[in-house]
């Protein structure tokens, strides 16, 4: 039990902040070259050329790059059309037709701003060469900086939702199997019989619990730190103090749901479910604002939302205790009427 | 052949006496689809964003109302300085802040170039990049307009671009079939990686390895319900992604159905591995749902695409099956493929299986002594 407690999550953590980027690279490119000419051959060269493009096969008939899309041989096809060297020549303006796989959609949208800026990049060079005057006046600069995290790394944005999402998963499964565990077995009589109270009993029941989450968010936030250069803008104490409210939530919440049910089977299959759509509605891998508004005011009922939040903002961003007061007097709420009522639903008399 | 299926009947009889789990079993996959068909996006919807506009002249205000007409972007206020912009990001509400040039239509209209500021509130780099891209095309229309009149002689190459398959680039389309696969997954898993532990930990496997059947038969015998009822819920959870979330299925429902027995099939045994190798019901569960919960959800391309993973990952995720079935279910209901074209993936899953019963047959048997 004690590798799994430990060395999974760790594990996880280590292994999966790398898995999770929205960062799309390596779009493999079916070329249909209608035109075979010099100006052709150079637009190609510059997808070529790129960073985000591989070259993955080439024809002159459409049909060929809709097969390929289709057979998931590439994500995308360009097509140069026929007299493409001519009508720009003559006419000083062409089209060229991107054809898109767009299952994933947004990735299809970032694929097609790449394409576009490596397009209009090659407009701007032969224009440049004409001799013709760029742009003529009223030119707005545009400068864009990204702060917090200037090199848009997606490993810093998740270590601390990731390790959150281990943290909570450990408590809650293990609590929430512990008293059901005593009752398929039958020891919950014995412990029934001794003179300890019911809020002893739920306090003896959450403090291991809540020693080991503690020690496993401070090793995860050490390894963050330690291999993935995990910024901590903020401070610690801040994130730790939080940490002790909210695995009061979690593991309350994993005593009440063994409280309410009889099998292991059944608190299993109740915690996960609770863990399952905290996670997918928490903002971890999708983001809250993207929820359509009804999902958003129910992350007020998510502890796991809110705790990502306070982490992200402390660490990332240097939050300090007044803008994260929203998310601590909520964690603060759930944690007391969730144990107090596991304490209500903890019976000795019938178990 | 008599006692073998006495003992079936008394699996399904397990299973169905148990109404809470049952209930849980159908309903959870349900409820799962339908909150996550609708909450899990990932397009850019009501960002926040504030201005801090020195000039507040023409231009600026006119920037700013095209910006807050759009409905990916949210006009938050202004702030006072360019001071003030690590406290609203601290906050948490402001995604990215508009910092206009003093004197900005003066400067544009007499020196030619007026600047503007876009910073972004990266902790989330994928936002952060969505919202600077946005503005950015924002401002480059604005700009184009206003040029409109005397277009310089340059050369124009215009791409046009056609979006295969999903037009409108709708994310419920990539995330729902996803969803199929995840939920089938967790929940087959999950329902036989106790069955096998759960007689080890009461007592009651010695009367079952002292019976006349075969491991063969009793690990079959404990996987045949499981298997009906996860094709129950795939035809609940198919039924309800076509009727709610209206997500186009182009190929052939017989395939479809077909496939998802298999993973059904390869999640199951999965699940029995597991239980064949741990020793309590806890340490089968911890491993089920704590040692595959995530991997499904991250390494499969469920949500992220595995093309842009680390290669070592890559590699890593051709272990998980979710992650082939995703392709298939994908393929079949979005593209409208046949098996000509996923025949690959389909073996791989089939070769799953097989191993993963091999395995816990032999594991079984070593049992038995």
């Amino acid at each position: 039990m004690l590798p799994i407690l430990f060395v999974m999550p760790l594990v996880q953590l280590i292994i999966l902040v790398n898995a999770a980027t929205y960062e799309i690279k390596n779009i493999k490119v079916f070329i249909v070259d209608q035109d075979q000419t010099q100006v052709s051959q150079q637009l190609i060269g510059h997808f070529e050329g790129s960073n985000y493009f591989t070259l993955d096969g080439r024809s002159a008939q459409v049909d060929d790059g809709k097969e390929a899309i289709h057979e998931g041989k590439a994500d995308m096809a360009i097509v140069i059309p026929r007299h493409f060297q001519r009508d720009l020549k003559n006419t000083r303006h062409a089209g060229v037709q991107l054809l898109i796989n767009a299952v994933d959609g947004s990735a299809a949208s970032v694929s097609q701003s790449y394409a576009s800026a490596i397009i209009r990049g090659y407009a701007n060079q032969l224009t440049k060469e004409s001799g013709a005057i760029n742009i003529s006046a009223g030119n707005i600069k545009v400068d864009d900086n990204n702060w917090y995290n200037p090199e848009l790394k997606y490993t810093i944005y998740m270590v601390p939702g990731l390790l959150v999402v281990l943290v909570s998963m450990i408590g809650m499964f293990l609590t929430g199997m512990n008293i059901a565990r005593e009752k398929e077995i039958g020891t919950i009589e014995q412990l029934n019989i001794t003179p300890i109270s019911r809020y002893q009993f739920i306090a003896g029941k959450l403090s291991p619990f809540w020693i080991i989450g503690m020690g496993e968010l401070a090793a995860g936030i050490f390894i963050g730190w330690l291999l993935y250069s995990l910024p901590i803008v903020g401070h610690l104490w801040l994130i730790f103090a939080v940490a002790a409210i909210y695995l009061l939530v979690v593991l309350g919440m994993g005593l009440l749901i063994s409280t309410v049910t009889e099998t292991q089977q059944q608190a299993m299959f109740i915690a996960w479910f609770l863990l399952v759509v905290f996670i997918l509605m928490g903002g971890l891998f999708t983001p809250l604002e993207s929820m359509p508004l009804w999902a958003q005011k129910v992350t007020i009922l998510n502890p796991i939302a809110q705790f990502i939040q306070v982490m992200r903002n402390v660490l990332l961003k240097g939050s300090g205790p007044l803008d994260i007061s929203f998310q601590f007097v909520d964690l603060l709420i759930m944690a007391v009427v969730i144990n107090g009522l596991a304490i209500m639903r903890y019976r000795k008399t019938h178990a | 052949m008599r006692s073998f299926r006495g003992f079936v009947i008394k699996e399904f009889y397990h299973i169905i006496r148990d109404y809470r789990s049952l209930l849980i079993l159908f309903g959870m996959p349900a409820v799962q689809l339908i909150l996550f068909g609708y909450a899990i996006r990932n397009e850019l919807t009501q960002a926040r964003f504030a201005v801090v506009d020195p000039s507040h002249d023409v231009v600026t205000t006119e920037l700013v109302n095209k910006m807050s007409s759009s409905h990916y972007l949210l006009f938050d206020g202004y702030l006072k300085s360019e001071n003030d912009i690590h406290e609203a990001f601290k906050a948490g509400k402001i995604k990215e802040v508009v910092v206009f040039d003093r004197q900005f239509a003066h400067k544009l209209t007499h020196d030619g170039v007026a600047d503007v500021q876009l910073i972004a509130d990266a902790t989330d780099p994928n936002m952060g990049r969505m919202i600077t891209g946005q503005i950015t095309g924002i401002i480059q229309q604005f700009q184009r307009s206003r040029m409109a009149g005397g277009t310089p002689g340059g050369i124009q190459i215009n791409p046009q671009e056609r979006m295969l398959y999903n037009p409108d680039l709708r994310s419920v389309n990539l995330f729902v079939p996803g969803l199929i696969a995840v939920i089938l997954m967790l929940i087959s898993a999950l329902m036989t990686s106790i069955t096998i532990t759960r007689e080890k930990e009461t007592g009651t496997m010695e009367i079952l390895l002292a019976s006349p059947l075969r491991p063969m038969q009793i690990i079959i015998g404990k996987v045949l319900p499981y298997f009906f009822l996860a094709f129950l819920d795939v035809v609940i959870v198919l039924g309800l992604a076509l009727v709610i979330f209206h997500i186009p299925f182009r190929g052939s429902v017989a395939l479809f159905l077909g496939e998802s027995g298999l993973f059904a099939l390869t999640a199951l045994s999965l699940g029995l591995l597991i239980s064949s190798v741990a020793d309590s019901q806890q340490t089968a569960m911890m491993m089920a749902l704590g040692g595959l919960l995530l991997p499904t959800i991250l390494l499969s391309g469920f949500i992220f695409p595995v093309t842009s993973m680390p290669w070592p990952l890559q590699w890593l995720s051709t272990i998980i099956p979710a992650r082939w079935f995703l392709v298939i279910v994908r393929g079949i209901m979005l593209k409208g493929v046949g098996l000509a074209i996923i025949w690959k993936e389909t073996a791989i899953l089939a070769g799953m299986t097989l191993v993963f019963l091999f395995v816990s047959i032999r594991k079984f048997k070593v049992r038995l002594d």
